[in-house]
């Protein structure tokens, strides 16, 4: 099992492989972070706001003065985390309830996709105000929102797919069989809609990353002191000026971790495009 | 030698680089030369490098290829020498190309007239007006309806033979020396094919082009060539004058290409002893797409009052040109359409209109399947998973039995087991089109459709696919619905024919039926558009003539629907009287006003 997958690793271009230590390594970042930082997250240790690269402070201190290493350590868990549980409810609600409209003929799609054309004209921010406003700000509600947001997203692409592939000759073949919806579902369309959707899957990360760090700028995301990475980049905006590291680095954080996201998926589908599976 | 040739090939090869990035040669030591005026085929099969090369005429090897050696000399060009802006001087200038899907070759946004007179005008040639004149002379010389008004049309107003013809258009407007047609009238029915190699001939003959004819069917080509080049596998198997390749081959691959062209005449097997019911019954059916109107007819009909049966073990060949509602009858049968009124009868039992309310035994008894491989199988499956698929869901045979059972498929298709665990990229036309047959054999029907199986393979593939269901068919008796546009495989294979025409059934018998005259209009008309593999066939045919002059017709909606087409249509009797349905004296049954003795003998 380790082996295989070492193996398939090592077929990757090398875009892929990047892409694989990346994720690889902000996944630890995520799991381990928390151990390693060095400070408390809340804690304020440097005399000096938006102090540069330092022996005692590596990536310097932010506008409160606050290591940002040790902050951008612990943050790192809740961006990823939380933006990859939402971006896989959000995806997997959408491909299923695609499948559903694919195989389910006009009468479950045309009430579905009209339905799911409303949500999407909802803007996701003031939805997540209201809900916000309504609930409190917690993990789990914030986890909701941001797949409940990108599920009509996931579900426009996933549709549009399932319903040109419903159409081709194999589907037919398999409906002449005697096949019920399910099986012709699940084992004839979604395999072949797989690429698409991992890239799709990628870019709902990305969305939901900024989703939630624009949450946290009002006030309204992961609770201070606690901070994920995108709220990093929003309360250290006014050493922009200045170049902080403060601002920086959690930028860096964020796009490190949504490129290699994007490239490892982009080199399974290829490489997975040659073996026809 | 009284002068020196027009065009020369010689020792060319042009190699391209595999999977592994090492080059290999796709076509190597080619040698040709023709002088001006003449017309030289390339033949072969698919892969057999005859597009390649036509390409190299142009200077151009496709993306991943280069001409790696060798010289082509056009009149005093020397293209493997030129760069490309003098490449690009000649294309569409001095040397034209005529692409195999014309449909696809039209830019849908912009009219005829903008499309056909741009290569004059991006060479700087002629003034636009001069163009457009020049044009209509050019549609008028292909015989196009309308040669004034038709540049001003878009291409989905056209139909797939006249695009064929004004890409004809495009490619003679700049008065080119070269032509070269890749498989021009593959993609058409045989009756517009030769309408339009009728128009191809004369414009090329008239302006003294030199022609390179790109095809896989000899019988075409005979109609064209002065000289014919016979590929495989990149190189030349046979070249000579065409008379002399077509009468006299003298390389076995050659005869082995003759021989797939004329389907060997099956012997019907034994009747079995008829029980009660025949297998297959289809009563008065309709269907058609859209909703269905007060008069019991969809909005879009394509099947009208159809009625047929199948024997146990028999084979009915159906016939028509695209369009003409022949995939229907099998989707209508199989339930993915319900039709709009009628019954289909299997075993003497009624069959639920659509899929829902039919038996899994229902499902088993009946298999689909279809013209292209390609889309039929499912690319994220294996060879094994597809196979394995109707024996668990018909037979529910898993595991180890079902593995051995997949392997006596693979056998009785004539497939390596090896192929067992391959995903399906890997395959070629031909085994994609056997994995596709053996998927309906796993089912154990009783009644396979098979809807052009053999359309998109190459003619030796194709007859191979044939000869392996007709062995099937002597060793498991199963009947076949062979759904087909093309008459000589039909008529070699099957046991009665349905001539099938915009949805109607014009002429219906048994085979032998079909060898004799008269015919329906519409079957002669098919009959006499197969072309024949000798010269001067297209001369003599009198196919596709223009019908006699006819008054306006009224809104009936049964009036004959091959009227507007028909050559022995009647002023005063077709088009005011639905066609009675009559038989004729040799077995055959017609939709005609004419009987035996006023039907045209041909």
């Amino acid at each position: 099992m380790i082996a295989s997958a070492f193996k398939r690793a090592k077929a990757l271009p090398l875009s892929g492989k990047v892409g694989l230590a990346l994720v690889i390594f902000w996944l630890a970042v995520a799991l381990f972070g928390p151990m390693l930082a060095p400070y408390p997250v809340g804690a304020f240790v440097a005399y000096e706001v938006f102090d540069g690269q330092s022996a005692k402070h590596w990536l310097g201190s932010d506008y409160l003065g606050r290591d940002v290493l040790s902050r951008l350590l612990s943050g790192a868990r809740y961006t990823v985390g939380l933006a990859a549980a939402a971006a896989l409810l959000a995806s997997s609600t959408g491909t299923a309830l695609a499948l559903t409209a694919a195989v389910g003929g006009t009468k479950v799609d045309e009430p579905l996709s009209r339905f799911m054309d409303m949500l999407i004209s909802i803007p996701s921010k003031i939805f997540s105000l209201v809900l916000v406003a309504a609930f409190g700000s917690s993990l789990g509600l914030l986890l909701l929102i941001a797949a409940f947001t990108y599920v009509p997203g996931n579900y426009r692409i996933a549709r549009a797919l399932a319903v040109n592939l419903a159409q081709m000759d194999y589907v037919q073949v398999a409906r002449a069989r005697g096949e019920g919806r399910f099986h012709i579902a699940i084992a004839e369309i979604l395999p072949n809609m797989i690429h698409p959707l991992l890239a799709d899957f990628g870019l709902r990360f990305v969305f939901i990353v900024l989703l939630l760090s624009g949450l946290s700028f009002l006030g309204l995301g992961v609770q201070p002191p606690d901070a994920d990475l995108g709220s990093l980049v929003r309360e250290n905006i006014s050493g922009l000026g200045e170049g902080a590291l403060a601002i920086l680095a959690p930028a860096v954080a964020i796009a490190t971790l949504t490129v290699g996201v994007n490239l490892l998926i982009d080199a399974i589908g290829f490489s997975g495009k040659g073996k026809g599976r | 030698m009284s002068e020196a040739p027009h065009v020369e090939v010689k020792s060319l090869t042009v190699t391209a680089r595999n999977a592994a990035g090492e080059m290999f040669p796709i076509v190597s030591d080619i040698d040709f030369s023709l002088r001006r005026g003449e017309v030289l085929a390339l033949i072969g099969e698919s892969g057999s490098g005859k597009t390649t090369i036509a390409l190299t005429l142009l200077g151009h090897a496709r993306p991943g290829a280069t001409i790696s050696g060798g010289s082509i000399r056009v009149g005093d060009a020397e293209l493997t020498k030129l760069d490309r802006s003098a490449l690009a001087q000649l294309r569409g200038n001095r040397i034209a190309y005529i692409a195999q899907s014309a449909a696809s070759a039209f830019n849908p946004s912009r009219t005829i007239m903008d499309q056909v007179i741009e290569p004059a005008l991006i060479h700087d040639l002629m003034p636009r007006a001069q163009a457009e004149a020049k044009a209509v002379e050019l549609f008028r010389a292909l015989a196009l309806p309308f040669p004034d008004q038709i540049g001003a049309r878009y291409p989905h107003q056209l139909s797939g033979g006249q695009l064929q013809r004004l890409m004809a258009a495009m490619a003679l407007i700049t008065d080119p020396e070269l032509v070269i047609l890749d498989e021009p009238t593959t993609a058409l029915d045989v009756t517009t094919q030769i309408e339009v190699l009728r128009a191809f001939k004369a414009v090329v003959l008239e302006r003294g082009a030199t022609a390179i004819y790109v095809s896989h069917d000899l019988a075409v080509v005979a109609q064209m060539a002065d000289q014919i080049v016979v590929l495989s596998q990149g190189r030349i198997r046979e070249a000579g004058a065409a008379a002399q390749i077509l009468h006299a081959p003298a390389d076995d691959y050659t005869r082995t290409l003759m021989a797939a062209a004329h389907p060997a005449i099956r012997p019907a097997p034994e009747k079995i002893a008829l029980s009660a019911a025949p297998l297959l019954e289809i009563r008065g059916l309709t269907a058609g797409y859209g909703k269905i109107g007060k008069d019991g007819r969809p909005r879009i009909p394509v099947l009208r009052d159809i009625n047929l049966t199948i024997e146990r073990g028999a084979t009915l060949g159906v016939i028509g040109e695209s369009g003409s509602g022949k995939s229907t009858i099998a989707r209508v049968i199989a339930g993915l359409l319900p039709p709009a009124s009628g019954q289909v009868l299997l075993d003497g039992e009624v069959l639920p209109p659509g899929l829902q309310g039919r038996s899994r035994d229902q499902f088993r008894r009946v298999q689909l399947v279809f013209q292209n491989a390609d889309t039929a199988l499912n690319p994220a499956h294996s060879v094994g998973r597809i196979l394995a698929r109707p024996l668990a869901f018909y037979h529910d045979l898993k595991g180890n039995a079902a593995r051995m059972r997949v392997l006596e498929l693979l056998d009785l298709i004539r497939l390596p087991a090896t192929l067992i665990d391959r995903s399906i990229g890997g395959l070629s036309g031909g085994q994609k089109q056997r994995i596709n047959l053996a998927r309906a054999l796993a089912a154990d029907p009783q009644l396979i459709l098979c809807d052009e199986v053999t359309s998109a393979l190459d003619t030796v593939v194709g007859a191979a696919i044939l000869e392996l269901m007709a062995e099937l068919r002597r060793e498991l008796g199963i009947a076949t619905m062979f759904i087909s546009h093309d008459i000589s495989t039909v008529r070699a294979i099957c046991d009665d024919i349905l001539v099938l025409y915009s949805g109607t059934m014009v002429e219906t018998g048994p085979r032998a039926a079909f060898g004799v005259a008269p015919f329906h209009p519409y079957t002669d008309l098919l009959i006499g558009s197969v072309p024949e593999m000798r010269a001067g066939w297209l001369e003599e045919s009198h196919a596709g003539a223009a019908p006699p002059p006819i008054g306006g017709t009224g809104d009936h909606p049964d009036l004959c629907r091959f009227l507007p087409r028909c050559a022995a249509r009647v002023d005063g009797l077709c088009n005011t009287t639905p066609p009675p349905r009559r038989p004729l004296a040799k077995g055959s049954q017609i939709l005609c006003h004419h009987g035996d003795e006023s039907l045209i003998p041909s």
